[in-house]
């Protein structure tokens, strides 16, 4: 036991390139978990697996932060994105009426020129930064960096305008989100009524009739859910 | 830790990311590679602020509360961006990207993609009106 401890310390005090230290390890291995989820959900052709794969994405990210000692934003990332994120992607999938099974046009045509661009960049970036920070090292130990007190007291400390206004942000975007799903009930409601422009707004949504029943049902989804973030 | 492992694994995520953005054509998977790329970058600012408050005396914790910001924006992003999908959804009965062009060059209805032709002239319609 002592003498892998004692290898362990060297191996860290020389910051051995060759011999990782096992939160080094740890962070590879949930970092190889969450590139492939990743990959998964933006390749495969099941709409709900790629919102399922996601949550693995996300809860990956989660454990990388709590390696990094940020467990508020751990913990945050937790409650935010798995909890209220993919919930609301997982809706709008739903209300969408996407498909259950296999959609064999998921990916667009231009996907070669995307696979491109992303695997230049990709390059490009890993390339850049290897090079940058080659010989930096992260210390781990001490006090957490990332601690509930050190993220909370920097928060109200120096942050406090920003945070607030963020809340007015949010206020918005909940505001901006029930006018966009009200406005579409006020135009459909109107739209057997009068003025050609108002019929030429039905007319436009009769090629998709099967799916336009469905706002009755739709419309309280997307305000209270937002309400309930 | 070496700096290099949360940079490389973020610079993967955003491009992963990019590639989704650009190869999907439903509306919500867009968003959810949209999701990829913030995450990538929040990942960044917390492993560069980790690095920084060791090294520096005296700190702001600028990077950590820039993640806080960042997930809260992004939360409120996903809200507005869901509900635009789903009015889209409720005006047009499709969340597929490839099929809105409205603001396309009139050219371009008249092409090879006879799905967007039958789709384009009830738009059309509405666009004339």
């Amino acid at each position: 036991m002592s003498p892998t401890s004692a290898a362990l310390t060297t191996a860290a005090d020389t910051h051995g390139f060759l011999s990782p230290t096992g939160v080094e390890i740890a962070f590879l291995l949930v970092g190889l978990v969450t590139f492939g989820a990743a990959l998964v959900t933006v390749t495969t052709r099941q709409l709900v697996h790629a919102a399922l794969w996601l949550v693995a994405t996300l809860g990956g990210l989660a454990v990388e932060y709590l390696l990094l000692t940020a467990e508020f934003i751990a913990w945050v990332q937790v409650l935010i994105y798995v909890g209220s994120v993919v919930v609301l992607l997982l809706f709008g999938l739903m209300l969408t009426k996407a498909p259950i099974g296999r959609s064999p046009d998921a990916d667009s045509g231009n996907r070669w020129a995307a696979l491109t661009v992303a695997l230049a960049a990709a390059a490009t970036l890993i390339w850049v930064v290897v090079d940058a920070f080659r010989t930096t090292w992260i210390d781990l130990e001490g006090p957490a960096a990332g601690s509930t007190k050190a993220t909370g007291e920097s928060l109200f400390q120096n942050w406090v305008l920003p945070f607030e206004g963020l809340s007015v942000l949010l206020l918005a975007a909940l505001v901006g989100a029930i006018v966009l799903s009200r406005q579409a009930k006020e135009t459909a409601a109107d739209g057997p009524g009068t003025g050609c422009r108002s019929g030429n707004r039905t007319e436009a949504g009769a090629p998709s009739a099967t799916g336009v029943p469905a706002p009755a049902a739709t419309e309280p989804g997307a305000p209270s859910e937002k309400e309930s973030r | 830790m070496h700096l290099a492992y949360p940079a490389v694994l973020s610079a993967l995520l955003f491009c992963t990311g990019l590639y989704g953005v650009l190869a999907r054509r439903n509306a919500i998977l867009v968003l959810m590679s949209v999701e990829l790329m913030l995450n990538a970058v929040n990942l960044n600012l917390v492993a560069f602020d980790v690095w920084l408050s060791k090294a520096a005396e005296e700190t702001l914790h600028s990077g950590q509360a820039l993640t806080l910001f960042t997930i809260t924006i992004a939360a409120a992003e996903i809200g507005i961006g869901l509900a635009i999908v789903l009015a889209v959804y409720r005006n047009r009965g499709t969340s597929d990207i490839d099929k809105l062009r409205d603001t396309a060059e009139s050219h371009d209805t008249e092409g090879p993609d006879h799905d967007a032709l039958t789709a384009g002239q009830a738009e059309k319609a509405e666009a004339t009106a």
